[in-house]
């Protein structure tokens, strides 16, 4: 994929207005190339093997797999973070992705009891409390109700949370990596628990997990009656087992902890059960010793991903600087991007569906001409949130609030165009 | 491009426009404040039984609903303790290895590293209750008998000094009243107005800081994996 092709191809107003956010007087460079362009290209001159002989037939991989020349594509985690694997996280390889949805296999995991493997003909969801009619569904049940697709981020409160003292990470996999965005496939939760019939005393409900650890959390019943669905599939195919095989709930917009995999139970209440994962854990310790709870909303945020340190630039003169930009609020009305660490900013290219509660892609294609850059980029919402520096958030929250981490990221790319996550002062 | 593949393609925009705005973009009424007439039934699921509530349904609040009938002691949690949790969680609730902190801490919230643990930061017993029954020992889940869970609550409360007598006894009924020390700390999200600041309709373009200047890499901290070892994070 080099520059000498494409160049071309390339729409001459876009690449000007790209150059001067690169700055004024940067020469518009051709890419080095790595061969010598003044003899023939032997992978065109010679005929190759895969031109020759036949490849595999078609149900060599009844269920496809990506490329072996794309193996590094893949989740990763990072072992000192945990004491055991089965209470872990992974990460999602943002730097490789493209568009807006996250392959399932890529779907970064969290389990807090190892990933259960349940046989659907054995899942039952029981919905209990305050209701007219305590009820248990079956997966055949669930399948016979009203559907409906919907895509959304879901992001763990505790994404960039290794950075609240600075930068500790090099790669967007493990600075922001926990976060995926997948096309989901279920029924609202209202249409379960119309079928149960709420009680008029109804405020929170709790959200069980069928697996080892039981995770359970608290939800007002508001929002489980507008947008929260309880999803079956992901991405037009059966959920994943780590991502709750048969059943989880989809809470768009919330922190990932509250999407309980496995799901087996919901409890109907007029309180909140102080669960676990919502005291102990998933609350925000501020500076004056008190914790912030209920912080169920995710905030704008966005990050570059390439170039970044698993992304360098290979190539002077054309480049794609990337990301993706979400907010729990809403849509993602704006994203502005800096090269020179916040000092000055341009409006990126937002490309490919611009959803509620989703995943959004940016893009600003422009040139590069050797010299170092401090990389930086800023989400701003439909509701006029403007993402916030990691300074002005330390300001109010502290450096011990672990969670809710959406200050802005810088990547310092060096004149070899390797990058590495930096702080700013 | 072609001028029909324009054509098509701006047709295909269109498409996905309507599309979109049809399906993506409509306002969902909010039910929140649903209307009194009840929804028409479907018909499917069949009514839950008690055993199969009572099975499942072993959730504690901090009024102390859900609490089964039951006690333990301190000692008795001690000994079970000592077999079925210290290998991971230590003797004394210090944790071994990585494995969580059970007890101590009290007075670091607003130090530069805080321990936070059931005494120093938790606010209600009823958690511990709750999920010690759903989800310890780790491996062994609902293994616990309540009373078991009773005096290892019991003996947790001895570990992190709120209750100092060895013969306590925990139960049913001295459950509720039973406070920890860090439970007024909590308040509810207030993003929205503590921090309105971060809602801004000009964010500036030009000129915005001075030069900024690196004050931290994350290279010299040296734990992004491939790196060797790391610190503990909890
Ligand atoms: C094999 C190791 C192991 C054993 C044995 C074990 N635990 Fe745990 N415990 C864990 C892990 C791991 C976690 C965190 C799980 C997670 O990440 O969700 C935990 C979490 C906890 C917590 C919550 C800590 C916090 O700060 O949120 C409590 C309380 C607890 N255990 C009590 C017990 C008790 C009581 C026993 C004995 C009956 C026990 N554990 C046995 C590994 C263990």
């Amino acid at each position: 994929m080099r520059d000498k092709s494409r160049a071309d191809l390339v729409n001459r107003r876009r690449f000007l207005s790209a150059a001067s956010l690169a700055g004024a007087g940067i020469a518009m460079t051709r890419g080095a190339s790595a061969t010598d362009t003044t003899k023939p290209d032997p992978l065109i001159t010679e005929v190759q093997d895969w031109q020759r002989y036949l490849g595999d037939g078609v149900d060599k991989r009844p269920y496809g797999s990506p490329s072996k020349f794309e193996k590094n594509v893949i989740r990763r985690d990072v072992s000192w973070l945990t004491a055991s694997a089965e209470s872990s996280v992974n990460f999602t390889p943002l730097h490789e992705l493209d568009g807006i949805i996250t392959p399932s296999g890529l779907c970064f995991e969290r389990h807090h009891g190892g990933v259960a493997e349940i046989d659907p003909a054995k899942h039952r969801l029981m919905i209990n409390g305050l209701v007219e009619k305590p009820l248990v569904f079956t997966m055949d049940d669930i399948k016979r109700m009203p559907r409906t697709n919907r895509i959304y981020f879901l992001e763990c409160a505790a994404n960039s949370g290794m950075e609240w003292r600075g930068a500790q990470l090099n790669g967007c996999q493990f600075t922001h990596g926990m976060v995926h965005n997948v096309m989901y496939t279920g029924v609202p939760l209202k249409v379960v628990l119309d079928e149960a019939g709420l009680r008029p005393n109804a405020k929170w409900l709790m959200l069980e997990g069928g697996d080892a650890s039981g995770m359970n959390r608290s939800l007002p019943v508001e929002k489980g009656l507008s947008d929260v669905l309880l999803a079956f599939a992901m991405n037009g195919e059966a959920l994943r087992p780590e991502q709750g095989y048969p059943l989880r709930a989809v809470i768009p917009g919330w922190e990932g902890n509250l999407w309980v995999k496995w799901l087996r139970r919901i409890e109907v209440g007029d309180q909140p059960w102080q669960t676990r994962e919502e005291t102990s854990k998933y609350t925000d310790l501020l500076a004056d010793g008190r914790s912030r709870k209920h912080t169920f909303i995710m905030d704008a945020k966005s990050v570059v991903t390439s170039p970044s340190p698993q992304a360098p630039l290979k190539y002077k003169g054309r480049n794609v600087l990337s990301g993706f930009a979400w907010s729990g609020r809403g849509t993602i009305q704006r994203v502005d991007v800096s090269l020179d660490g916040g000092r000055n900013w341009q409006t990126a290219r937002i490309d490919g569906p611009v959803l509620d509660k989703s995943l959004t892609r940016f893009y600003v294609d422009f040139d590069w001409n050797g010299e170092e850059l401090m990389v930086q980029s800023r989400a701003i919402d439909s509701t006029g949130y403007v993402q916030p520096t990691k300074d002005e958030l330390r300001k109010v929250r502290g450096v011990n609030s672990i969670y809710h981490n959406n200050g802005i990221q810088t990547w310092l790319v060096h004149r070899n165009g390797d990058s590495e996550n930096v702080e700013l002062g | 491009m072609s001028s029909w593949a324009r054509l098509l393609a701006a047709g295909i925009a269109v498409g996905l426009m309507t599309g979109l705005s049809g399906a993506w973009s409509a306002e969902r009424p909010r039910v929140g404040a649903a209307p009194a007439e009840p929804a028409a039934k479907m018909g499917l699921g069949r009514e839950a039984l008690p055993e199969e509530i009572a099975a499942w349904d072993t959730d504690v609040r901090p009024d102390g609903r859900g609490l089964p009938v039951g006690r333990g002691t301190v000692k008795q949690g001690d000994e079970l303790f000592q077999e079925r949790c210290a290998s991971c969680h230590g003797e004394f609730g210090q944790g071994a290895g990585r494995w969580p902190v059970l007890a101590g801490g009290q007075g670091t919230l607003r130090a530069d590293r805080p321990d936070k643990t059931i005494g120093s930061f938790w606010p209600d017993l009823s958690t511990v209750y709750d999920y010690i029954r759903r989800a310890m020992p780790y491996g062994n889940a609902r293994s616990l008998t309540d009373d078991e869970a009773y005096a290892l609550v019991a003996f947790l409360l001895n570990l992190n000094d709120i209750v100092k007598d060895e013969n306590f006894e925990l139960n049913d009924k001295n459950f509720a009243s039973i406070k920890l020390p860090n439970a007024e700390a909590f308040f509810d999200d207030d993003r929205e107005t503590s921090e309105k600041k971060f809602w801004n309709k000009d964010p500036c373009m030009r000129n915005c800081r001075e030069l900024p200047k690196v004050t931290g890499k994350a290279i010299s901290v040296d734990v992004t994996p491939d790196g060797k070892s790391g610190p503990k994070v909890d």
